[in-house]
């Protein structure tokens, strides 16, 4: 069943190995993985900056870049010759050091979470116990760096942008980590690669994706919305947000270290679309049973960039939230419905009977969904808004 | 529904991706250096200086009256007036602009100089391209590269340039009937000491001959 092609990248990894003396071959190893890691997935940065650049002008009824390269697909590189070779201005008042690290704790805690994520069968750099924890440990340094990068600034716009980003990571991070519980719960492990295993059977044709049970769908979409928050995209993108608060925290950063949050920011979408797809769309797994002789790596990265894609579509489809409207939704949606999800998960895992579980829990998600929806409308008139001093 | 909204929005963007390949009409972009579309007849870039006939040395209707060079607000235009004289449309002989520079990175397009200017002589031209890797003298645009001829004038402002023509003919048939006026009284000033001398040599030159009333 595992075929050549599945297993190419292991097999070149053992082949390139097998060129050093035993004892180094652990060292070389790992280093083979990490620079794989350093090559695919920035490349992969570019190629969704592309996408998103042309997919977002196509929804705007535009051609997007279509000049440099046949239709424009070496844009990427021209962005990338244009942020190094402009000029890196840092502010006569900011803190030189800090301004310095931040894009680079950014980018290094961002690249960290890769380390864990299986990209394939056998492909993964570290098969920890609790990678799970470790990614969000990982994650969660990011907000540190972004705040590194707003305080050093020494300007208003960028403080005001790293107090929103802090803000919206820490309220978002709580229902994020509450979606994951239930794949926990369910799976019974923190480890990526188990949880991979765990989803990679077939009835039929059809895979066991977690996100085809009902407290799976349910984590899916919390997680799908909690993980546009923690990436900053849009409809979530207060931190940045152009029109009010020109860029945020990264205001005060140009050339090359504004290269590196844009980098940061995009390889974090691609491992948080990587954990969403670990745990509830199988990871690497075929979604159906007669693909499987598709290699497992080329599942991964479809998924990933099909995450992306969303996201961009998202972005373009929605305006960008406001203070308030962002954290009640943290906090009286996300939260509450993750909670709910819990029990759900909990009554799925301790209910034997098939047909009584599925009703229950589909019954009780989608009514607390219906409930907690019009709970949250209440009392708020939908309705296109009149401007009346403006008739 | 919660998330109703969404959803709808959701496929409107789609609708509006998958259209922009299926319909060229959703997309009004201009591809520009290939495709560009007519400029108006309104539209205003940069000054040129309009010439009569064949010749733009000849035919300059400007006669460095330096009228637009002290109206010009970011004073981006130089001039300097010539020793002698050449005739006019009109047959009048006038100074003209021995040097006619203007600095197109120093020029705003207000149109300022074209309406102040008594002799239609300087008008705005649609010609947009005017970038160049020289940055000093590329930029200075002297009197042979600012001539153009009064049919470009018609070709790219056509309802003004006949407005203009139409004036500039009134004038010049007022003048003529005013020198033909001229001409007769003087005849008749002349015919009347008995002079018959002097009618002959007055006038025959009279068409073209606006100069001898003064």
């Amino acid at each position: 069943m595992i075929g050549k092609a599945d297993q190419i990248f292991v097999l070149l990894q053992h082949w390139i190995m097998g060129f050093f003396p035993p004892a180094w071959q652990a060292v070389v190893g790992i280093l083979l993985g990490v620079v794989a890691i350093l090559i695919v997935f920035p490349t992969l940065f570019a190629l969704s900056v592309l996408l998103e650049r042309k997919g977002l002008g196509r929804m705007q009824n535009r051609y997007g870049p279509n000049r440099v390269g046949p239709c424009g697909i070496l844009q990427p590189v021209a962005d990338a010759v244009k942020a190094l070779i402009k000029e890196d201005i840092v502010p006569f008042k900011a803190d030189a050091l800090v301004h310095f690290i931040a894009p680079l704790v950014l980018v290094v805690a961002v690249f960290m979470g890769f380390a864990v994520l299986p990209v394939g069968r056998n492909m993964v750099l570290v098969d920890m116990d609790a990678s799970l924890l470790f990614f969000f440990a990982m994650g969660a340094s990011t907000e540190l760096a972004v705040f590194m990068a707003g305080w050093s600034s020494h300007n208003k716009y960028s403080l005001l942008g790293a107090m929103r980003a802090v803000a919206q990571m820490i309220s978002y991070e709580v229902p994020l980590l509450m979606t994951t519980v239930v794949v926990v719960m369910i799976s019974g492990s923190l480890s990526l690669v188990k949880i991979v295993e765990a989803q990679n059977h077939f009835s039929g044709i059809f895979p066991h994706w977690y996100v085809f049970t009902p407290w799976g769908l349910a984590g899916f979409v919390l997680f799908l919305i909690a993980s546009m928050a923690e990436t900053n995209r849009s409809p979530f993108d207060l931190p940045e947000g152009e029109s009010e608060i020109i860029a945020g925290y990264f205001t005060e950063y140009s050339g090359f270290k504004f290269a590196l949050f844009f980098l940061g920011e995009y390889v974090g979408m691609l491992g948080i679309a990587g954990l969403g797809t670990t745990l509830f769309l199988g990871g690497w797994a075929a979604p159906f049973a007669f693909l499987n002789w598709v290699p497992s790596w080329f599942w991964f990265f479809a998924k990933i960039m099909l995450w992306i894609c969303f996201f961009i579509w998202m972005r373009g489809t929605m305006p960008r939230l406001r203070q308030d409207q962002l954290m009640n939704f943290a906090w009286k949606f996300m939260l509450p419905m993750t909670l709910i999800n819990l029990m759900v998960a909990a009554l799925w895992r301790f209910v034997d009977e098939a047909w009584l579980r599925w009703a229950v829990c589909w019954i009780i998600v989608i009514g607390a969904y219906v409930a907690m929806g019009r709970m949250g409308m209440r009392r708020k008139r939908i309705a296109p808004r009149r401007y009346r001093y403006a008739e | 529904m919660l998330g109703e909204g969404i959803l709808k929005g959701l496929a409107e963007t789609a609708k509006n991706f998958a259209g922009s390949y299926v319909s060229k009409e959703r997309l009004t972009t201009v591809q520009y250096p290939e495709e560009r579309i007519p400029t108006s007849e309104s539209a205003r870039v940069f000054p040129f200086l309009v010439y009569d006939g064949p010749d733009w040395e000849a035919g300059l209707r400007c006669v460095a009256c330096q009228i637009c060079e002290k109206e010009c607000p970011p004073k981006c235009i130089y001039i300097e007036k010539s020793k002698d004289k050449k005739p006019d449309y009109v047959g009048k002989l006038q100074i003209y602009p021995a040097r006619f520079d203007i600095d197109v990175s120093v020029c705003m397009s207000c149109q300022i100089c074209v309406e102040v200017c008594p002799f239609e002589a300087i008008k705005m031209d649609v010609e947009f391209e005017l970038s160049t890797d020289d940055r000093f003298g590329g930029l200075l645009r002297n009197r042979q590269h600012l001539a153009k001829s009064n049919e470009y004038y018609h070709q790219i402002h056509p309802t003004e340039a006949s407005e203009v023509d139409a004036r500039l003919g009134e004038e010049k048939a007022k003048l003529e009937a005013k020198a033909k006026a001229a001409a007769a009284a003087a005849a008749a000033k002349a015919a009347a000491p008995a002079a018959p001398a002097a009618k002959p040599a007055e006038s025959t030159p009279k068409p073209a001959e606006g100069t001898d009333k003064q």
